[in-house]
C-alpha cells in the first residue's frame, strides 16, 4: 500500500465511527490547546521583557543604598545606614571611571501638586542633568533646567504628562507657578509621554526638580546626611563595558565607603537583566505549570487513543484476517492501525491548535498578558500530536499485526 | 514440463505438539494438482479439511513434510513472505464472502492490488474489468449490503482473481447461498477452469463436489482420491 492508500483507509475507518474518533481525540485537543496557550503566553511575556530591557537600555546600571540580605538587617533601618550613597560617590564615578557616559544621583519623594483648584498627589524626582538622558526623557514643550538651576536656588519644575494634564488640561502650563506641598515652583518644561512602564505603573505621573532644590525644599526634616542621594543611575557608552564598569563601580564604592574585604556592601549595583530576572522566573514557572498540564493531557489523551485502538482491533478482527488473506503482511496491518492512531491524534492536534490560538487571544484580552504566536509553535504542536499517536498507537497496531489470519478469519 | 500448482508430500500438521492435548490433524498428505484442474476436497468437520485448506492457502505452515505452492517451498517463509505468497498465488473465496461493508464493490475488488503496489488508476481499471468478468460491471459502486448473496459472492470471486493468482481456493463458497444461486457460482468456477484457472473447492457437500473434475476425501487426517465410476 502506498502512503496515500494507508491514509485514505485510515480516514475512512475513522469516519465510519466519527463520534468515537472525536471523543477519543478530545484529550489531545485539550493537551495541544494547552501547549499553544503555554508557549504563546510564555513567548509573549519574553518578548515584553526583551522590549523592556532594550527600552531601559542594556547600557545602564542602577545603584541603590543598602546591602544584601542577612541577619541583623533591622539595624540598617537608621537613616545613616539607609542613606549610604552621596554626591561624592556620584562625582567619583564620573571622574574615575572613563567608560561611564552619563551618571546622575537622584532623590525622590511623594507630594501634593496644586495649581489653582486642581491638585493631585504625585511623586517628585530630584535630578541631575544626566538624569534625562539616562532615562530617555524628552522635553515636549519648554526646556530643561538651566545649569544654574542645579545650584540649589533654582525654583523650576518640569511636569510629566499625566501631571500636566491634571493641572492644565490641554495647556502646557509653561510659565505658570504651581505648588509642591507649600513650595511654589515655576513650570519651565513638560515631558513627552512615556506611557505605561514595564511593571504596569504610569511613568508620566511624576514631576522633576533639580536635585538640590529637592534636597533643600522638599525633603523636609528627614534628617538626611549631607549630600546624600537615594539612587545613582549611570550608563556606559558601549554595552560591552557594562560588566567591567559594574565591577569598577563596586570596587570604587567599597573603597570610598571603607568596607573591609569580606564585609558586606552597603549598596547594591544592579543591571537591567538582573532586575528582569525575577520577572522572567515567574513567567517560567507559569510556563512550566502549563507545560505540566499539557503533558498530562497528552498522556491521558494518548491512553484514550490506545484504549480505542485496542477496541478497534478487536472489533475489526475479521477485516484484519481478510486483509491478511488477500496479501497484507504484518507490516501492512501495523502501518494501517498506526496511521489511524496518528490521524486521530493529528486531527485532535489541529483542532487543539485552533482552540489554543483562540484561547491565547482570550488570555491576552482578559489578563493583559502579552501573547506571541508563530509558525514554529504550531509546527511543534502538530509534531507533538503525531508523536502521541505514534507512541500510544504502536502497541495496538503491533497487536493487530501479530494476529493469526486463520483465527481472525474464523471470528464471527 | 510445467510443475504442478500444488504439490504436497507427506504433509503433516500437529497442534499442541508434545502436550497432552496434542492433535494430529494431518497424517501425511500427498496431493498433486496441476494448472487448469478443478478439484474438490470433501470431508466431514473435524476431518482435517480446514487444516489442509489453511496449509494450501499459505495461511499456516506444515509441521512436517513438503508443500510447494506453485513451485515455492513454504516451510521456511516468515509471516511477511507468506503474505506475499498469498497475494501472488492464492485467491480466496469464503463461505461468508468477507467483503468490507464500508467499501463499494469496486474498492473491495481493488483492495488486494493496493498491497501489490499497483498504481491507483490501474487498480480501478482492473477491478472494473474483473467485476465485468463475473457479470457485475454495472454494480461496481454498490456497497455489499446493496447486493444479493450471489452478487456478493461474485464480488468476492472478482477480488480473488484480481491478482491473477494460479490457485483459486474456495471454502464452502455456496454454503450461504440458495441452491439456484449456488449452481450459478459453481458454473462460474467451471468457466474459470475453462479459462485456465486452477480451482480448489473445499466442501462437505457431495452434490457440490460433484461439479469438480477430481474429488478428494479427507478422513481422519488422511486424503484419498475418490475414483468415480
Amino acid at each position: 500500500m502506498t502512503w496515500m492508500d494507508i491514509l485514505r483507509t485510515a480516514f475512512f475507518a475513522l469516519r465510519g465511527n466519527w463520534m468515537r474518533s472525536a471523543l477519543t481525540s478530545l484529550g489531545v485537543i485539550i493537551g495541544i490547546a494547552a501547549v499553544i496557550v503555554m508557549v504563546s503566553v510564555g513567548q509573549g511575556t519574553q518578548k515584553e521583557i526583551d522590549k523592556l530591557v532594550s527600552g531601559l537600555g542594556s547600557q545602564r546600571l542602577d545603584i541603590s543604598p543598602g546591602g544584601g540580605r542577612g541577619p541583623g538587617g533591622g539595624a540598617r533601618m537608621s537613616a545613616s545606614s539607609f542613606f549610604t550613597l552621596n554626591q561624592g560617590d556620584v562625582d567619583a564615578i564620573r571622574d574615575e571611571i572613563p567608560e561611564v557616559q552619563y551618571v546622575a544621583g537622584a532623590l525622590r519623594g511623594n507630594t501634593q501638586v496644586v495649581f489653582s483648584e486642581n491638585n493631585a498627589s504625585t511623586s517628585w524626582q530630584g535630578v541631575q542633568p544626566d538624569y534625562f538622558e539616562i532615562n530617555g526623557w524628552k522635553i515636549a514643550e519648554g526646556s530643561l533646567f538651566e545649569a544654574d538651576d542645579y545650584g540649589g536656588n533654582g525654583r523650576d519644575v518640569i511636569l510629566g504628562d499625566t501631571v500636566r494634564r491634571t493641572l492644565f488640561g490641554e495647556d502646557s502650563g509653561i510659565g505658570q507657578t504651581i505648588r509642591l506641598g507649600r513650595v511654589p515652583l515655576t513650570v519651565v518644561g513638560t515631558l513627552e509621554a512615556k506611557g505605561q512602564g514595564g511593571f504596569g505603573q504610569d511613568q508620566d505621573d511624576v514631576v522633576m526638580v533639580p536635585l538640590e532644590t529637592g534636597r533643600r525644599r522638599l525633603m523636609g526634616s528627614m534628617g538626611l546626611p549631607p549630600g546624600a542621594v537615594m539612587q545613582i543611575a549611570l550608563t556606559v557608552a558601549d554595552p560591552k563595558d557594562l560588566d567591567y564598569v559594574q565591577g569598577e563601580v563596586e570596587a570604587l564604592l567599597r573603597q570610598r565607603h571603607k568596607i573591609k574585604p569580606g564585609d558586606e556592601d552597603d549598596f547594591n549595583v544592579r543591571n537591567i537583566s538582573q532586575i528582569v530576572a525575577t520577572r522572567t522566573a515567574t513567567t517560567n514557572l507559569m510556563s512550566k505549570l502549563l507545560g505540566a498540564v499539557a503533558g498530562i493531557c497528552l498522556i491521558i489523551g494518548g491512553i484514550g487513543i490506545m484504549n480505542i485502538m485496542l477496541v478497534s482491533v478487536t472489533e475489526r478482527i475479521k477485516e484484519i484476517g481478510l486483509r491478511m488473506a488477500v496479501g497484507a503482511g504484518p507490516s501492512d496491518v501495523r502501518r494501517q492501525f498506526l496511521m489511524e492512531a496518528i490521524l486521530i491524534s493529528l486531527i485532535g492536534g489541529v483542532i487543539g491548535i485552533l482552540i489554543g490560538i483562540g484561547g491565547a487571544v482570550l488570555v491576552s484580552k482578559f489578563s493583559e498578558l502579552p501573547i506571541a504566536l508563530n509558525a514554529q509553535v504550531v509546527g511543534l504542536a502538530a509534531a507533538f500530536s503525531i508523536v502521541t499517536g505514534l507512541f500510544f498507537g504502536y502497541y495496538p497496531a503491533r497487536k493487530a499485526s501479530l494476529l493469526d489470519p486463520i483465527e481472525a478469519l474464523r471470528q464471527q | 514440463m510445467v510443475p504442478p500448482v500444488i504439490e504436497t508430500r507427506g504433509l503433516r500438521k500437529v497442534y499442541a505438539e508434545g502436550s497432552e492435548a496434542e492433535v494430529v490433524a494431518l497424517k501425511g498428505v500427498d496431493l498433486l494438482i496441476h494448472r487448469g484442474d478443478f478439484v474438490a476436497i470433501m470431508g466431514p468437520s473435524g476431518s482435517g479439511k480446514s487444516t489442509l485448506m489453511n496449509l494450501i492457502g499459505c495461511l499456516d505452515t506444515p509441521s512436517d513434510g513438503l508443500y510447494a505452492c506453485d513451485g515455492i517451498d513454504v516451510a521456511t517463509l516468515d509471516a511477511e513472505e507468506l503474505a506475499t505468497l498469498r497475494r501472488e498465488k492464492i485467491g480466496f473465496v469464503f463461505q461468508g464472502f468477507h467483503l468490507l461493508p464500508r467499501m463499494s464493490a469496486l474498492d473491495n475488488v481493488a483492495m488486494p492490488l493496493g498491497y501489490a503496489r499497483v498504481p491507483p488508476h490501474e487498480r480501478r481499471e482492473r477491478a472494473q474489468a474483473a467485476l465485468a468478468a463475473v457479470g457485475l460491471g454495472d454494480r461496481s459502486h454498490h456497497r455489499p449490503s446493496e447486493l444479493s448473496g450471489g452478487q456478493q459472492q461474485r464480488v468476492a470471486i472478482a477480488r480473488a482473481l484480481i491478482n491473477h493468482p494460479p490457485i483459486l481456493l474456495a471454502d464452502e463458497p455456496t454454503g450461504a447461498l440458495d441452491s439456484k444461486t449456488g449452481e450459478e457460482i459453481l458454473s462460474l468456477f467451471k468457466q474459470l477452469r475453462d479459462d485456465g484457472h486452477t480451482v480448489v473447492l473445499i466442501t462437505h457437500d457431495a452434490e457440490v463436489a460433484e461439479h469438480a473434475d477430481r474429488i478428494f476425501v479427507m478422513r481422519d487426517g488422511e486424503l484419498h482420491e475418490e475414483v468415480r465410476a
